[in-house]
């Protein structure tokens, strides 16, 4: 057997051309979009599921379309998500601005602190 | 209803050969043709930024006029929208290729079987491990496909071809039908247009891949005795079982390289290519035409579907913009390519400035309910309408 996961993403003959000023832009870039792209597929497969639910009269779609939540615990729950979700994606810009409030020393300093103590 | 969206993946045509795809992998194309329609949207905003940014900048700089195509590029590189949408669309297109071989390599093996019966005991399937892969071939995987259309990466491997027929609908947004065979039929409609008393008896389809554009004209010619070459063994085992289950009997695969065939000297009444030339070689392209003079009954016919030339009234932009697939998609032949006239390169085969044609052709796209009718900006490198240069030998 292939190793087809490996394979299915290998590099194509020529070197890669790269457009903007930094390479990781274009990297960064590249996976964002391949997440985007999951993301779409997720989104179809919902979909998929929502319609088959409803074919077989489980629910209706516009149960779904309509639902809200209908007590204190469950707004809670679902905002928690989302709250927990962004701070997951955009972990880095909190990093950031953390290191901005308290400005650090580099992990080298510290080696050579401890290395005092 | 939005405007032009394009056919879901799961509208092309199925047949035996057709690797098998989960729900989710049908997504991942139906989102890659999408963002493929998306971006031939944002690519107008290249020729905006180059307008009144890119341009503009450079002449008050310097005083004068971007001259080249060359200058243009290293100009406009650092425009920020030309960036974003670059990276964008070369990431697409290596999605695409990832989406497309995770589907096939995952079933590399059932492929080949279903391939092996398909072709078990057929005499019209002519494999020929001799035949070398031209050097043109061997130095890019066009159109970014890793191990192009020649690698096997199993014994009797089709996963090149399988790979190319589920993914070039995701390319083209479905433009070229549910056969992917609009490029085959246009040309097949010109030529019954053009002459109802053609009735060629043998036909030659040169560069033919997995044969989706020989076999409507096989189907049109049913008496005819069709032969359709290529250097890729993995492509013709493809090709070939393809047809089978599709029940056309009349095309003989053959593994050959065009430039050096073994057909006696004018035994053909027909010699046809589509979309081949630009993935050929600066020399090569030359050996080839000899070839199809050669192969050519007097009074034959030779078809070429090729990308749209450039022309004298075309822009800088123009230019430099048709050129970005070309060099960025990995198929950089055809950014020489447009610097030969396809008249002298006939002339130089032999045939006759009197007997050259140039005509334009559509895809013919039996999916095309009029939904995709909408003003579309042209999707240069992937648009439908091609160019046809030929020649009746005379």
């Amino acid at each position: 057997m292939i190793d087809y996961i490996k394979l299915a993403s290998s590099k194509s003959k020529g070197k890669r051309p790269y457009f903007h000023d930094d390479p990781a832009v274009e990297r960064v870039l590249n996976i964002t979009m391949a997440v985007a792209g999951e993301l779409a597929v997720m989104r179809e497969r919902m979909d998929s599921i929502e319609r088959i639910l409803e074919k077989k009269g489980l629910v209706l779609r516009e149960e779904i379309e309509n639902y809200v939540p209908d007590s204190k615990e469950i707004e809670e729950e679902r905002q928690t998500w989302h709250s927990e979700y962004i701070s997951r994606i955009l972990r880095i810009v909190q990093q950031e601005m953390e290191e901005l409030e308290n400005p650090d020393k580099s992990i080298e300093d510290i080696a050579n602190d401890i290395n005092e103590m | 209803m939005a405007k032009n969206i394009p056919p879901v993946w799961n509208k092309i045509a199925k047949h035996a050969m057709l690797p098998e795809t989960t729900h989710d992998e049908r997504a991942r194309y139906n989102f890659l043709a999408n963002l493929n329609k998306h971006l031939a949207h944002v690519s107008q905003g290249n020729k905006i930024a180059y307008e009144t940014r890119v341009e503009p900048k450079f002449e008050k700089k310097h005083g004068r006029a971007i001259r080249d195509t060359k200058e243009l590029g290293q100009e406009i590189a650092k425009d920020p929208h030309y960036q974003i949408w670059s990276s964008l669309r070369r990431s697409t297109m290596e999605m695409r290729q990832q989406a497309g071989r995770s589907i096939v390599l995952r079933q590399a093996e059932a492929l080949r079987d279903k391939a092996r019966t398909l072709n078990a005991g057929k005499a019209s399937l002519v494999l020929d491990s001799n035949c070398e892969i031209p050097a043109y071939l061997l130095a890019v995987d066009n159109h970014l496909m890793p191990g192009s259309y020649h690698t096997e990466l199993i014994e009797d491997d089709v996963t090149p071809a399988a790979n190319y027929d589920s993914g070039i609908f995701v390319t083209t947004a479905g433009l070229l039908g549910r056969y992917n065979d609009g490029g085959g039929k246009a040309i097949t409609n010109w030529v019954r247009k053009n002459d109802p008393n053609f009735n060629p008896k043998r036909i030659l389809d040169i560069g033919c891949g997995m044969g989706h554009n020989v076999l409507p004209i096989a189907r049109a010619f049913p008496d005819a005795e069709v032969i359709a070459i290529d250097t890729g063994a993995p492509m013709l085992r493809y090709a070939h079982a393809r047809a089978m289950d599709l029940g056309i009997t009349n095309v003989k695969f053959m593994q050959m390289d065009a430039a050096k065939t073994t057909f006696e000297d004018e035994s053909f009444d027909w010699v046809q290519s589509t979309m081949f030339f630009h993935e050929t070689g600066g020399k090569s392209i030359y050996k080839i035409m000899n070839e199809v003079y050669r192969v050519l009954k007097p009074g034959g016919l030779t078809l070429h579907i090729e990308q749209p030339q450039y022309t004298d009234d075309m822009s800088l932009f123009e230019k430099f913009i048709r050129d970005w697939d070309a060099l960025n998609n990995s198929e950089p032949y055809w950014s020489k390519m447009h610097d030969i006239e396809p008249l002298d390169l006939m002339k130089a085969s032999g045939f006759k400035e009197e007997d050259f044609m140039q005509i334009g052709a559509k895809a013919e796209n039996d999916l095309d309910d009029g939904s995709q009718n909408a003003e579309e900006p042209e999707d240069h490198g992937r648009s439908p309408i091609w160019n046809v240069f030929g020649a009746i030998k005379n």
